[in-house]
């Protein structure tokens, strides 16, 4: 009976130390992946994805109907599909088409017409969120519809949609691990094939899971400095 | 310098200016009175065309603009130039500190480099006495010094008229004086004004001329003396019977 508990707790420990063991030896390739793959994705997603949503919010407020129309659609097809689905289009439908696109660029367009999409909304929100007697102001000391619109209205529209972009940014890097399914070695991609190899699937994912969890947390409190910093200049 | 002429303005079926008729010389102030409704914000703002009148014909500093005739965007912009605008809320550039608020439009309209328009914004934030406040934000100032900043923001675009639309009917009263203070140096620099307010003070000491607007016409004009001590119309008794 005492031999028995003693090989068993044996047992015990020689599994939790070979779970500190991967752990440990799973941290810099899961770090890697981040480092190379989840966080410049993250970041020239959401930069080539901002300027998308500029460009779809002006042409929705603008008094040109066609533009009005193709923004309209944009938004309503990416909002209205799985990201995944996007995804897929992106790189296993294309080729049908003879567009063969490599899995990083796959990811950074759809990610970037997502980010488009949905801050389209946000920062035409933004725009109108700004008062009428700032328009008229900047009209009154002879600005053209441009000039208000880039030197007054689109430094406070960017300032009001400070919480909301922010928000969607941090989805964004929890959105990045859709990418594994296109074959980018991203982050949550190294934790499957490491799970994979050592049959850890627990401790991996948990690991990858945490790993997102901190860079969110930073971010959140990034996120915040921000928010309070930029509230007072903007007009109420 | 200024005359208007049989200016109408409607918003859909609803007619709030029936007809406008006015002439100023250059360098007079004119007080606009009335009551609530009666058009007078209308009135400005379709001197400003940020409304677009229906019909009617505009003249500022010899520049004509028919509002019969539709009026391109550049016409329109051009004629805005020769008005300055005063707001009751201010609308100062949150995002911008008082000297940055001043310069925006001689920089960003004007193409005026940026020193020059710096040395200008000074001197016209000094006139209104802010020296002091040039590097401020607008939430770091008063209600009445954020106004002295509107006005120098206005007049640095040199117009040849300024419109003020009740400068002073948001501000807490121990502040009125320091905006009416800067409005009577301004016309005392040979400025013309068209003034709507209900300061009853600065009109009878100030104005060259006030006008009675009800229901979307002038009901009555004439100096300060004869509207406020023998107005001719009942209307306008009543309305400054109910003033006091
Ligand atoms: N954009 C608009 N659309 C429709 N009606 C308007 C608009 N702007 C003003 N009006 C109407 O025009 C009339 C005149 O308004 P205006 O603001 O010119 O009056 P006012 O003399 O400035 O009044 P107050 O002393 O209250 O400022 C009002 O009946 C108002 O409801
Ligand atoms: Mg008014």
């Amino acid at each position: 009976m005492a031999k028995m508990y003693q090989s068993n707790s044996s047992f015990i420990d020689e599994k939790m130390i070979r779970f500190f063991d991967i752990a440990q030896s799973s941290l810099l390739p899961l770090l890697e992946g981040a480092l190379y793959y989840t966080i410049p994705l993250t970041f020239i997603s959401f930069c080539i994805g901002l300027i998308l949503a500029v460009l779809s919010a002006i042409a929705r407020i603008s008094t040109i109907k066609i533009f009005q129309k193709i923004s309209r659609v944009y938004v309503s097809i990416i909002r209205g599909t799985p990201l995944l689905v996007q995804l897929f289009i992106i790189f296993y439908g294309l080729p049908n088409i003879g567009i063969i696109l490599d899995p990083f660029p796959s990811a950074i367009i759809g990610f970037s017409l997502n980010v488009g999409a949905y801050g389209s909304e946000i920062i035409r929100a933004a725009i109108l969120s700004i008062p009428k007697g700032q328009w008229e102001a900047s009209f009154s000391i002879g600005m053209s519809y441009r000039q208000a619109l880039k030197r007054i209205i689109l430094p406070q529209a960017s300032r009001v949609s400070v919480p909301p972009l922010s928000n969607t940014f941090i989805s964004l890097v929890k959105d990045t691990s859709l990418a594994s399914l296109v074959l980018v070695t991203e982050m949550f991609r190294k934790a499957q094939q490491i799970a994979a190899r050592e049959n850890e699937f627990l401790l991996l994912y948990a690991e990858a899971g945490l790993i997102y969890w901190v860079i969110c947390f930073l971010l959140s409190i990034i996120q915040m400095k921000i928010e309070n910093r930029l509230e007072r200049y903007i007009a109420k | 310098m200024v005359r208007v002429t049989n200016l109408i303005k409607q918003f859909g079926e609803l007619e709030v200016l029936k007809g406008m008729e006015l002439n100023i010389e250059k360098g007079k102030i004119v007080v606009l009175i009335g009551p609530s409704g009666s058009g007078k914000t209308t009135f400005l703002r379709c001197l400003n065309v940020l409304e677009t009148p229906t019909s009617g014909i505009v003249e500022i500093d010899q520049k004509v603009l028919d509002f019969s005739n539709s009026v391109s965007k550049k016409a329109v912009i051009q004629f805005r130039s020769l008005t300055g605008m005063v707001f009751q809320n201010y609308n100062l550039f949150p995002h911008m500190t008082a000297l940055g608020n001043v310069m925006e439009g001689p920089v960003t309209v004007k193409k005026i480099p940026k020193q020059l328009a710096q040395k200008k914004a000074e001197e016209l934030l000094q006139k209104v006495g802010l020296a002091n406040k040039m590097n401020d934000y607008p939430f770091q100032l008063s209600g009445g010094q954020q106004q002295r900043v509107g006005i120098a923001r206005a007049l640095a675009m040199e117009p040849k008229v300024m419109l003020f639309d009740e400068p002073t009917s948001a501000l807490d009263p121990e502040l009125v004086g320091e905006v009416l203070k800067v409005m009577e140096d301004l016309a005392k620099d040979g400025m013309t004004m068209i003034v709507v307010t209900h300061e009853m003070r600065f009109a009878k000491d100030v104005a060259d001329e006030v006008i009675f607007m009800d229901g979307g016409h002038i009901v009555e004009q004439g100096p300060p003396e004869q509207i406020f001590n023998r107005p001719q119309e009942a209307r306008t008794r009543q309305f400054l019977r109910v003033l006091e």
